[in-house]
């Protein structure tokens, strides 16, 4: 019996994407976005690589590949995914790296990028999405579009004239003697599919294999942007796009290379690194402060609040401690609400993600802060709420609520502006992290202005002593 | 499938939520044994569905469907 259905290589739910659907993508229907990924995926499961597969997104409609495939991944800045594969090729030359790019990204603002790790014959895998247009950012023209098409910038169709020709980026690289492979295939009709699907695991075997650098073109399907159903879509790639770029080989070296693109560079060394960034050295010097608990917090409050310090304090009291932190603010929809928040991991093993999903500690200065990160709080965590602000704040089951109004004590205190360093008191307290006496030196350390040492002390005093004294 | 009925013809199941009715399995079907539907389902879209006979187990909708999950092809 054989069963052919969605392939293992992608994860069995998409959590990391946004929404309520965590089983289709977040492409539009008939996009042929789509289709590439099952074949790439496909091909990683039959090759028995994912567990070493890099997948480098770009940015564009497929900015969001790390949703989907259960590999190692890195999205690069706009154009820049083949410098980044180099980077990582050349650092760890067992991972197979694929650069996914759309048009916009690899032909355009990425064609120094594109033209240089073939032109260098990296061992890498190029996959160019080429669907004659800028998906993402609403159907503006790309180097690729057709002459005559109509996009949001070309309203009357590109003119030759005017905005020069396609760009034929297969017949480009297929000059340069350092690649390999060099192909260009369709996901028009079944037959161009199936041989797209050849095309993607000939790619990818080369790397496996290290015989150099493969690019595969592969014209695709933009229905939202080029305004037309999924099936029009197909038809018109098949009509049309085909006309303007040929498919088939344009270069093919594979048998002539095999194992002789092992890359006479110094294998990278993590010693060396550290050594050079002095990373070992503030580890060593660091006294060693055990943990009770590793911290997953999310901060979040109003711009201005001070909310972002916040988790900066935390995390350099925990580098001071010689633990692992991680800080990041967001800058997700909710900044365009004028709130703000950050996310800080502290432990005393290596930290993989700097994203905290699921906080076993949320500390929130407005109500839609509490309102937004409650439910993500794991059973048995803490959430802290700053009770001169949040005015609703009911019991959320399995998880203990501080209240404190922190902005409230910070104002007895001298001033609210210091509601950030009341929390800090309020979070070591109910979480028993670190000794007083050891937050107190670091925050004196920490200060810059030596004038507002005392007041932040004050503060942070007060902070301990009321969650001391409610627990 | 039930595990006491064994299946002897080839056929698919088409997940009706999470299919985007982009109706690319239609098109590339060789036996014209896919439809779409009138009911919506819970995305909106009028899902694919399988006519029930004749699937030759080729795979092309399958390859054709931009969803990872939408179809499966089973050939016994
Ligand atoms: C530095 C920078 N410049 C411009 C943009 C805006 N931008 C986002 S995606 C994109 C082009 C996407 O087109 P393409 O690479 O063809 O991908 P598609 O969405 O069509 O798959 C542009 C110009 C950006 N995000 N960053
Ligand atoms: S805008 Fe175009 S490329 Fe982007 S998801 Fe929609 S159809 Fe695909
Ligand atoms: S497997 Fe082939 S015959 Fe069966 S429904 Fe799909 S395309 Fe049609
Ligand atoms: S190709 Fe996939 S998503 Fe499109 S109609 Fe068919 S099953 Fe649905
Ligand atoms: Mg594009």
């Amino acid at each position: 019996m054989k069963i052919t259905e969605k392939p293992v290589a992608f994860y069995p739910e998409f959590v990391r994407k946004s929404g309520p659907h965590k089983e289709t993508t977040h492409y539009c229907p008939g996009c042929g976005h789509g289709n590439i990924h099952k074949m790439i995926a496909e091909a990683m499961v039959d090759l028995g690589i994912n567990e070493r597969t890099v997948f480098i997104s770009p940015v564009g409609c497929s900015v969001f590949g790390y949703y989907y495939f259960d590999c190692g991944h890195m999205q690069a800045a706009h154009g820049r995914a083949p410098a980044v594969a180099t980077g990582i090729k050349r650092a760890n030359p067992e991972a197979i790296v694929i650069s996914y790019q759309g048009d916009g990204d690899l032909a355009a603002i990425g064609t120094a990028e594109t033209l240089h790790a073939a032109n260098r014959g990296e061992n890498i895998t190029v996959f160019f999405v080429n669907n004659a247009i800028y998906g993402m950012t609403g159907g503006q023209m790309a180097p690729t579009t057709m002459i005559g098409q109509k996009t949001a910038t070309t309203p009357r169709g590109r003119i030759e004239s005017v905005h020069g020709n396609p760009i034929r980026v297969a017949e480009i690289i297929a000059t340069l003697p350092a690649a390999t492979y060099v192909e260009r295939v369709a996901i028009g009709d079944s037959k161009h599919i199936m041989k797209a699907r050849k095309a993607i695991r000939k790619a990818l075997t080369n790397q496996v294999e290290n015989r150099g650098y493969s690019f595969v073109e592969i014209l695709s399907t933009c229905p939202t942007g080029w305004k037309m159903d999924g099936p029009d879509a197909r038809d018109w790639l098949v009509e049309e796009m085909t006309k303007v770029f040929p498919l088939g080989v344009f270069k093919d070296e594979s048998d002539h290379r095999e194992g002789a693109w092992h890359r006479q560079v110094e294998p990278f060394d993590p010693a060396k690194r550290d050594a050079y960034l002095g990373a070992g050295e503030a580890e060593a010097k660091a006294e060693k402060l055990p943990l009770p608990a590793e911290l997953h917090c999310k901060f979040a409050g109003f711009g201005g609040q001070g909310i972002l310090t916040l988790g900066l304090f935390l995390a350099q009291v925990g580098m001071r401690a010689g633990l692992h932190a991680s800080w990041i603010p967001s800058y997700g929809p909710e900044m365009r609400g004028g709130t703000a928040n950050c996310s800080v991991n502290l432990s005393e093993r290596r930290i993989g993600s700097p994203l905290v999903d699921k906080p076993n500690l949320l500390v929130v200065m407005n109500q839609p802060s509490l309102e937004a990160f409650a439910g993500d709080v794991v059973q048995g965590g803490t959430i802290i709420v700053d009770t001169s602000i949040v005015e609703k704040c009911p019991e959320y089951p399995g998880r203990r609520v501080v209240r404190i109004p922190a902005t409230g004590i910070a104002d007895e205190v001298g001033t609210p502006k210091v509601a950030n360093v009341v929390l800090l008191g309020a979070i070591c307290a109910a979480t028993g992290a670190f000794p007083q006496a050891f937050v107190e030196q670091s925050l004196r350390e920490t200060v810059k202005k030596k004038d507002l040492v005392d007041l932040n002390l004050a503060a942070l005093r007060r902070g301990y002593e009321h969650v001391g004294d409610a627990g | 499938m039930n595990d006491s009925v064994q299946a002897t013809a080839p056929f698919i199941e088409i997940d009706a939520e999470l299919c985007k009715g982009c109706k690319l399995c239609i098109g590339v079907c060789p036996k014209g044994v896919i439809d779409i539907s009138e009911k919506l389902n819970g995305s909106s879209y009028h899902p694919a569905y399988y006519l029930g006979r004749d699937c030759t187990g080729c795979a092309l909708c399958f390859y054709a469907c931009p969803e990872p999950a939408a179809i499966k092809v089973v050939k016994p």
